[in-house]
């Protein structure tokens, strides 16, 4: 196993994000920060509670996965990406490192920093909504387990991807719109019945109401099934990358 | 002399069915400098990039050190450094923390002692804290020759190391590719520069359309396919030849007043001596005589333009 190798991706992905606070950091934060002022404390205060809690607290969960997941899928497919535009991917082709060992650094390097955005946006809620966790181990492995698996998921959109657009297209296209309609800022029993039904095909679902369960004991769905969802999903980016990678596509001809 | 490089029946044939590489084998001796030339598209840099494992080869094996690039990649990538044609660097990072970086990747524990050194020897280290977008493409060039040495490797490829640096970097780069070689380092350079070759290389491979079309010491080379020639300048012009030079295969130039004459100088009969007694015979007078020896570059476009 070559650390040196995994050390100095990861620390090189890191110092990217050291060189780009304000994007890496401060954008999410601040950004997050504005759901909480107009939706938990504005127009919060004129919504009754659901689930036992205040509509600021619930809605607490939802946004914490909104970034997570576009912030993993975006610092690991831009981490992959960036040196495949810039051409200087192929110092890593060409180092004696293994397929794994690229994959350790730069999906570890944009975990750590979705969970370091993860925390902070914790800590910030705590000054706009009254922020109560249940069950905090669960919370951090599940806040792991989603920097880890759409980090993964990102890494192969920049593998797969051969321009900045098509960079965008999941984040935004696909990733966005399914949170919000994943019961981010609303419980799916809110829905009518049809469109409740529809609502179980979206599997962020699945990751929201876990982590909402991890707050406060109760969600729209069942904790195992979401547990192990999240769980089939970075299973399916762990054989997808391992496909991808294997056969050099993206990066090498 | 022990060979660190051996090619065996290499081919690459691109997704697009372009044919990069047919079938080369080259064996490449532990340290020399060995300058491998060909037009643009000849296949260059897809073979330099198969044995550093950034392109996936077709057919044909390599290895170096006696280890294969693809069953022993860790081993062979370890001891391979690689100066790549484009100036593909991330604008952003300092050049200090971005040699080292390399370093790493190469599986190398830190050592800022020697980073320090590669980067004085190299004339980068007032640079060190300085961004790679602030400096000029001479710099850039020289922070990815820093990068391919921070690990110590001992076989150096540098593809087109002189493209757009000016005469006086290339002739310190130059210097530097001669020193590396004399600290033990066996360097493969790729290059459109004929002068280059000549100037540093000890072989030569010419490659055109994927093909090694010949492999020699530069010096042999020029020897063996250059050829030297007979250059008359006569008093009075001549209109056409007579009869008896005409076995000589002259050729008439400058309006009839000079007269040019090829022959083989390793030859043991040259036709000089006798071709100035028939000239002296026909009455012709002559005003100056000087040789002239085919550079490599003549033998280059003729290589090619065969092929």
């Amino acid at each position: 196993m070559n650390f040196y190798a995994i050390r100095a991706i990861y620390f090189h992905e890191m110092d990217r994000m050291r060189r780009t606070i304000g994007q890496s950091i401060l954008s999410p934060v601040i950004s997050t920060s504005l759901y909480f002022i107009v939706f938990g404390s504005v127009i919060g205060g004129m919504i009754p509670e659901l689930d036992g809690v205040s509509y600021g607290s619930f809605i607490v969960p939802g946004l914490l996965m909104l970034t997570l997941l576009t912030q993993s899928i975006s610092n690991s497919a831009f981490g992959i990406f960036f040196p495949k535009f810039t051409g200087s991917i192929y110092e890593v082709l060409a180092a004696p490192v293994s397929s794994f060992e690229i994959i350790v650094g730069f999906v570890g390097a944009s975990a750590t920093k979705s969970l370091i955005v993860g925390i902070i946006i914790l800590f910030t809620a705590s000054f706009f909504v009254e922020l109560k966790i249940q069950y905090p181990l669960l919370m951090l492995f599940l806040l792991i387990l989603t920097c880890l698996t759409f980090s993964l998921f990102g890494f192969l959109i920049g593998l797969l991807s051969n321009n900045f657009e098509q960079l965008q297209v999941v984040p935004l296209i696909i990733i966005t719109p399914l949170v919000f309609l994943g019961g981010s800022l609303y419980t799916i029993e809110m829905l009518p019945e049809f469109w409740q039904k529809v609502s179980y095909f979206n599997p962020v679902v699945y990751l929201i109401n876990g982590m909402r369960w991890s707050f406060y004991g109760a969600s729209d769905i069942n904790i195992f099934i979401s547990v192990v969802s999240l769980v089939g999903f970075l299973i399916t980016c762990i054989v997808g990358v391992a496909i991808v990678i294997s056969k050099g596509y993206g990066v090498k001809t | 002399m022990q060979n660190v490089v051996s090619i065996k029946k290499l081919s690459k044939i691109y997704d697009n069915d372009f044919q990069a590489l047919k079938n080369i084998t080259l064996d490449i001796k532990k340290n020399e400098i060995i300058a491998l030339l060909g037009p643009n598209g000849a296949g260059k840099t897809t073979m330099i990039s198969i044995i550093c494992g950034i392109v996936i080869p077709t057919s044909g094996s390599v290895t170096v050190d006696n280890f294969d690039i693809i069953k022993d990649y860790r081993r062979t990538r370890s001891l391979i450094g690689l100066v790549p044609q484009e100036l593909s660097l991330e604008q952003f990072e300092y050049v200090f923390n971005n040699v080292s970086y390399t370093r790493g990747l190469y599986g190398k524990a830190p050592n800022p002692s020697l980073i320090e050194k590669i980067l004085k020897d190299l004339s980068l280290w007032e640079k060190r804290h300085s961004r790679i977008n602030e400096l000029s493409g001479g710099m850039k060039r020289r922070v990815l020759i820093a990068k391919a040495l921070s690990h110590e490797p001992s076989v150096l490829f540098l593809d087109e190391p002189s493209a757009g640096v000016d005469v006086e970097l290339r002739q310190e780069m130059w210097q530097v590719i001669k020193d590396l070689r004399n600290s033990g380092v066996t360097i493969i350079l790729t290059t459109h520069y004929i002068e280059e070759a000549e100037a540093i290389a000890d072989r030569v491979a010419v490659i055109n359309k994927g093909e090694l079309l010949v492999v020699d010491n530069t010096s042999d080379l020029v020897q063996s396919m250059g050829q030297k020639t007979l250059l008359i300048e006569l008093h009075e012009a001549v209109q056409t030849l007579p009869s008896k030079l005409k076995g000589y295969n002259l050729k008439v130039l400058n309006n009839g007043l000079s007269i040019s004459y090829n022959y083989d100088s390793s030859s043991k009969q040259t036709g000089i001596t006798s071709l100035l007694q028939d000239m002296k015979e026909t009455g012709l007078k002559l005003k100056d005589i000087k040789t002239e020896q085919s550079s490599l570059e003549n033998i280059f476009v003729e290589l090619v333009r065969e092929n």
